[in-house]
């Protein structure tokens, strides 16, 4: 199984940044989203960023929300989610990291989520709302079950936090890219740059960007500043979202965006 | 975080990591000003002038006959606002202007929080935005229309059902984008981390004074207290000073909405399992697979899935005891009070009242006890008259 240290040392000699497209597993139906997922990999993804749909997801904005809602109404649940993973890993041998909420983790009981997804394929689990300080409470079965661990950093967060955060990262480090939930805007957060230097000054784990990134010249500034990937969620999804109905036309708009996108990083070299 | 902010195994901060240091910093302000002299003394000159406390202890003696014993219920109805919400906001909205922050953020089910914040945003002249969800605007336009009055703008929610928990996932989520100068005024004794704590050192005051009042009213304490629960900010309160005199029973009521059996209710403790929502660790209605699920009940203030995390210790240890009342019941017993003590109930109160009434019989005469009427039903009349349309 490919892992992200095989990922960002193959990038880094290429000197790209990764392309790493986000899906809600499920939105809007299990098959549809399959073959979104797979055009994604066709499309160039170095690494997949996939949410288990939860009813309440706040560190969402309205975009990914309204996923989440068409996913576990077209009767997506975590088990059909193993499921989903296996087909994807099966297409190609790419890295997935989950990025969902706690309360479903603990629901499905700790320790059998993390090793049932890791046999599933999945390198990493980030937990959107357990922060570093009671990360204790997966760490321990996500490490025994063999999975990278990846947190989060927000541009309020303190310098000595940072540290903390960067030392229990062994996968890479999820940074956003401003205050607020995730959803598309029109310019890049100033932030940005500052950021990523600062943690790559404190770590040598990779250092990703997400949160606001729409365009291709977004992701282009992005790695510019140095991030070693790029997380591009609400974009996506609403291409979903305005394609409902014509998925035909959805898998070409998102093609060619991811595209689109893929190329720019490669110019950054 | 300083503390943990844990009740057991319930609570913590369950949020996401751009909201930690912004809790950080509100745990921090809280330490700092809860006992400070300044805060103190203008926090107390605000519940005696403007919100008018102390609140009376009524001895409800139709309502006492009718069930057999005495009961006697903590006036928090007769508050500013019309409910004890006024407590929480006076002391949260002080607070934020003691951090120095410009502007208010608040969730409201009922309106009767909303409208609270609302007054506290006018009296403090903060810029108030209130998320309330859809189907909740509809069904409380008077309390809205209060809440504009007083200069707040309302935010209708329509994510979920358009009820209290999707305007609590707006509310956080307008927060994490705005928490430079804005102060999220929560409104129960739930939420991450520092909030039950705030909310119940602010609705205190409930318990403090009732206990005295027992004393000096009656030279002795009640055997029972009754307080309805949706977050449980108001039960929390009535609780806090009871805790440790082990010989007042603790009773929170929930909302049992059609019958737990149904499914459509809202009642967290008796029906639900641990999860965590909205920051911690508590009980919560969820499926199978750890969604969480709709919650139905005739009382906009109690239709919450969650529950503050100290009402889940104090039932896992047996502290308190938590039961339903059911939709039927509560508008029985609506009418009862009204009729018998001139006393409209709010429906969420009146949970605590049903229970109350249930008990008729059941308890020997000399057996004291208090009901914490939380809020006034003049916002409920219409919703009243859709059930029990009048002859």
């Amino acid at each position: 199984m490919k892992s992200y240290r095989d990922v960002f040392s193959e990038l880094d000699s290429q000197k790209r940044a990764a392309l790493i497209p986000f899906f809600v597993i499920g939105d809007p139906d299990f098959d549809t989203s399959l073959t979104l997922v797979k055009a994604a990999v066709d499309a160039g993804a170095d690494v997949l960023e996939l949410g288990i749909p939860f009813s309440d997801p706040i560190a969402d904005g309205p975009t990914i929300q309204k996923a989440d809602i068409r996913a576990v109404r077209s009767g997506m649940t975590v088990r059909k989610a193993l499921d989903f993973i296996r087909q994807v890993k099966a297409y190609k041998d790419i890295p997935i990291g989950l990025l969902m909420y706690y309360n479903l983790i603990c629901h499905y009981g700790v320790g059998n989520f993390f090793k049932d997804f890791h046999t599933a394929g999945v390198n990493s689990v980030l937990v959107a709302d357990l922060s570093i300080d009671d990360a204790d409470e997966v760490l321990g079965p996500a490490g025994a079950a063999g999975l990278d661990s990846v947190f989060m950093v927000t541009p309020n967060t303190a310098s000595e936090r940072m540290q903390r955060i960067a030392s229990k990262t062994t996968g890479f480090i999820y940074t956003v890219s401003l205050l607020g939930v995730t959803g598309s805007r029109e310019a890049l957060s100033e932030a940005v740059e500052g950021l990523v230097g600062q943690l790559k000054g404190l770590t040598s784990v990779p250092v990703c960007v997400g949160f606001g990134i729409s365009t291709p010249a977004h992701a282009r500034a992005v790695a510019d500043a140095g991030a070693d990937g790029v997380i591009i969620g609400s974009k996506i999804v609403g291409m979903i979202e305005a394609n409902l109905g014509a998925p035909a036309k959805m898998v070409a708009e998102i093609t060619d965006f991811l595209t689109g996108v893929r190329t720019a990083l490669a110019a950054s070299g | 975080m300083k503390h943990r902010g844990r009740y057991g195994d319930y609570g913590g901060y369950y949020v996401p990591e751009v909201l930690i240091p912004v809790l950080e910093e509100l745990e921090e302000a809280f330490d700092r000003f809860r006992d400070d002299e300044a805060f103190v003394t203008e926090l107390a000159e605000l519940s005696t002038y403007y919100a008018g406390r102390p609140t009376p202890l009524y001895h409800a003696k139709r309502f006492s006959e009718h069930v057999g014993f005495q009961v006697y219920l903590k006036r928090e109805d007769l508050l500013h606002g019309g409910a004890h919400k006024v407590n929480n906001t006076l002391g949260q909205g002080l607070l934020a202007k003691y951090m120095g922050k410009t502007k208010l953020i608040a969730e409201t089910g009922a309106g009767q929080h909303g409208l609270a914040t609302a007054m506290i945003g006018a009296l403090l002249g903060m810029e108030t935005k209130i998320f309330m969800g859809v189907t909740d605007v509809e069904r409380q336009s008077v309390n809205v229309h209060k809440m504009k009055l007083c200069g707040a703008e309302v935010v209708p929610v329509e994510g979920g059902t358009g009820t209290l928990k999707d305007a609590i996932n707006d509310a956080l989520r307008y927060w994490t984008a705005h928490v430079t100068d804005t102060f999220y005024l929560f409104g129960t004794a739930a939420g991450p981390h520092p909030y039950p704590t705030i909310v119940k050192h602010f609705q205190s005051c409930i318990s403090a004074e009732a206990r005295q009042q027992f004393l000096d009213q009656l030279g002795r304490l009640p055997d029972m207290v009754v307080a309805c629960i949706g977050g449980g900010s108001n039960a929390i309160g009535a609780f806090a000073h009871f805790i440790d005199d082990q010989d007042v029973k603790l009773i929170g009521v929930e909302a049992g909405g059609e019958g737990i059996g149904t499914g459509k209710h809202a009642a967290s403790i008796v029906a639900g399992t641990p999860g965590v929502l909205h920051g911690a660790r508590s009980y919560l209605l969820q499926d199978s697979e750890g969604q969480v699920v709709d919650t139905e009940s005739i009382s906009a203030g109690l239709d919450y899935p969650g529950v503050g995390p100290e009402h889940c210790y104090l039932s896992d240890i047996g502290r308190a005891q938590y039961v339903a009342a059911e939709d039927e019941a509560v508008l029985e017993t609506f009418g009862l009070l009204t009729r018998i003590e001139g006393i409209l109930p709010a429906l969420e109160s009146a949970h605590a009242l049903a229970y109350v009434a249930s008990l008729k019989g059941t308890l020997d005469p000399e057996t004291v006890v208090m009901v914490n009427l939380s809020g006034r039903g003049d916002k409920d009349v219409g919703i009243v008259e859709q059930h029990r349309p009048l002859e």
